[in-house]
């Protein structure tokens, strides 16, 4: 995900003279195409987060559209006061990236990990979060963005993830890509647990059991409309992400579902817990230390499946 | 005026025309004292209306503000948002009042809406939100934001070729704030001449002495040691208010922090230098006093 914004950056340089992209002293050589091409609008910021998001919200004040990049736990709770206010109460056109999403930093222990972010951000007015699938989904999504008039927040993670789209698919802000096709169990995927998804899916499909997945890049505004059609047509719901279950997007859903009569499917939510990992090991070993694999997810929708699959579907008006 | 026309007046060197020009040429001093006499009177009025608190922290920044607004900035209230005008951020956004009166008698909008202040429903609270009024630059009211805005604003300009400066007012107590210091610490390594600094030092923050809470003399030394032309000046001082907000860029190729020394309550003896102002309202007869003392009726 990572190298491709880079990639595409470098791209809508050309396409909007307005682009700017400030750094917060990460991506050593990772602009260098970026910065041969507009030395004039590449901007290190050093180690100063608040100042480099309010700076980003004065430039887009005066008509530039800034482009903020650090690591997601530096760029989102170290500098919240400058995004709820500069950037969000202003309402104006920032769009900051965080690399790193949820466990992709395992290895550089609890400093790194941000697993609240989707939380804190999307109870914030004006800004829109998104949360890409894939190395497409980010270069779809930073487009989308560039020409969104609002803040938004994309959460990358980090690089060499598997590309899970072949083609590219119609992308729209706020609207979850259906990924694969099935009738009795729902995945929602929102972020890099994409891949984890479609795999489990597949260990599904071995078990008998149709499972659809769907990538909710935008976990807000949340695609209602696809939440409605899922909560009727399945028998089990789950949400998948590496980041905090409750607050992230099993909360979105969660809120959203309590919001409504009883649904034919059962939620079911999968991320990380209440607490910090104090233990080191890579991405690999985080997610299996929060259950976050393949074949739990999978076990979770068969659990759920076969709790609500007997019962006679109601229809509530 | 077009933005290359600036351009040309800016190569002559021939500077903005203030709207209050003294028959020698130079600004008329008199004709601001009045207008910062005038402005002192409705804020006390103001916040006597409203019962709202900061009435000392607005008082002590009425000189640097009628200064800006008058006598430097290049501004035009019939377009408020000309790309290439000069911004001023009150980054110290709890002086609201002495930021509307100033606009409001500078002709952005009618005198008669500053009676709608901080009223339920108002566009006017007692921070100022994001586009309450023409040429209210930036929303403001948490401390330590205005400088990376006005940042984020002087890079945009270079980048723009609009060749506008930046002025943004702080608070000294707002100088506690670490997000200040950072924008200090970047300005300078990108030679950002057309951003300025004026800090409304005036020796309090809401519950102290400033210098017994945080250490932060020797202040101007703090800005020039971190790459900025430092200027220490009488913040009530209107010449040399115009005198060293209007140089700017300066020459040297660094930004101006013009270290304003002012008097929390200024202008109203009973509240100078009483830090009980900073949360207090007058009431009636107060009011009638501090006119008295202004020479307002």
């Amino acid at each position: 995900m990572r190298n491709t914004f880079a990639r595409e950056m470098t791209v809508l340089g050309s396409e909007h003279d307005g682009l700017v992209l400030l750094s917060g002293d990460i991506g050593n050589r990772l602009f260098d195409d970026y910065k041969r091409h507009f030395p004039m609008r590449f901007l290190n910021c050093g180690v100063a987060e608040a100042n480099m998001m309010g700076m980003a919200a004065g430039m887009a004040q005066s008509g530039l559209r800034p482009v903020v990049y650090t690591i997601n736990a530096f760029i989102t709770t170290r500098c919240f006061e400058q995004i709820r206010l500069d950037v969000c109460y202003q309402n104006v056109p920032v769009v900051i990236v965080g690399v790193g999403a949820g466990l992709s930093y395992a290895a550089l222990g609890g400093t790194h990990h941000s697993c609240e972010d989707i939380g804190i951000l999307r109870l914030l007015p004006n800004l829109t979060v998104i949360c890409p699938g894939d190395a497409t989904e980010v270069q779809l999504a930073l487009r989308a963005s560039l020409h969104h008039d609002g803040p938004v927040y994309i959460r990358l993670g980090k690089k060499g993830e598997p590309r899970v789209h072949k083609t590219p698919p119609e992308f729209t802000i706020g609207k979850g890509i259906r990924v694969r096709a099935g009738d009795e169990v729902c995945l929602l995927s929102t972020g890099n647990m994409l891949p984890v998804a479609v795999d489990a899916a597949a260990e599904l499909e071995r078990r008998g059991i149709s499972a659809e997945v769907v990538s909710m890049h935008t976990v807000k505004p949340l695609d209602e409309d696809l939440l409605a059609e899922s909560f009727w047509r399945f028998s089990a719901v789950v949400t998948v992400e590496e980041h905090a279950a409750r607050g992230g997007l099993g909360g979105s859903v969660a809120e959203w579902l309590a919001d409504r009569p009883p649904q034919r499917a059962r939620l079911c939510r999968m991320g990380t817990g209440d607490m910090f990992l104090h233990q080191a090991g890579g991405q690999d070993y985080a997610r299996r230390y929060f259950g976050l694999t393949s074949a739990n997810v999978a076990a979770s929708a068969m659990r759920l499946h076969s709790l609500t699959a007997g019962r006679r579907h109601r229809v509530f008006v | 005026m077009t933005t290359g026309e600036r351009d040309v007046r800016q190569v002559l060197g021939e500077r903005v025309r203030p709207l209050l020009e003294g028959a020698a040429g130079g600004p008329d001093l008199e004709a601001l004292a009045a207008m910062a006499r005038q402005l002192r009177g409705r804020l006390v009025q103001m916040s006597h209306k409203a019962g709202t608190a900061h009435l000392a922290s607005s008082l002590s920044c009425i000189d640097i503000l009628v200064a800006a607004y008058w006598a430097v900035l290049d501004i035009d209230p019939e377009r408020p948002a000309d790309p290439a005008r000069d911004r001023l951020i009150l980054s110290k956004g709890h002086a609201a009042t002495a930021l509307y009166a100033a606009l409001a008698y500078r002709g952005f909008f009618s005198t008669d809406i500053l009676d709608s202040y901080a009223v339920a429903g108002s566009a006017l609270a007692e921070h100022p939100s994001p586009g309450c009024a023409p040429s209210v630059e930036a929303a403001t009211g948490s401390l330590g934001h205005g400088l990376p805005l006005g940042l984020g604003m002087a890079f945009a300009a270079r980048l723009q070729r609009t060749l506008n400066r930046v002025y943004v007012v702080l608070s000294d107590g707002e100088c506690n704030e670490g997000s200040v210091w950072e924008a200090a610490l970047f300005a300078p390594a990108h030679a950002l001449d057309r951003l300025v600094a004026v800090i409304d030092y005036n020796k309090w923050q809401a519950t102290g002495r400033s210098e017994e809470v945080m250490a932060l003399r020797p202040l101007k030394e703090k800005w020039a040691a971190f790459g900025w032309s430092a200027h220490e000046i009488d913040g009530h001082d209107l010449g040399a208010l115009v005198r060293t907000m209007r140089k700017v860029p300066d020459g040297s190729g660094k930004p101006v922090a013009i270290i304003a020394h002012t008097v929390k309550g200024k202008g109203i003896s009973f509240m100078e230098d009483d830090n009980d102002w900073h949360y207090r309202a007058p009431d009636a007869d107060q009011v009638v006093a501090a006119f008295e003392e202004l020479g307002l009726r």
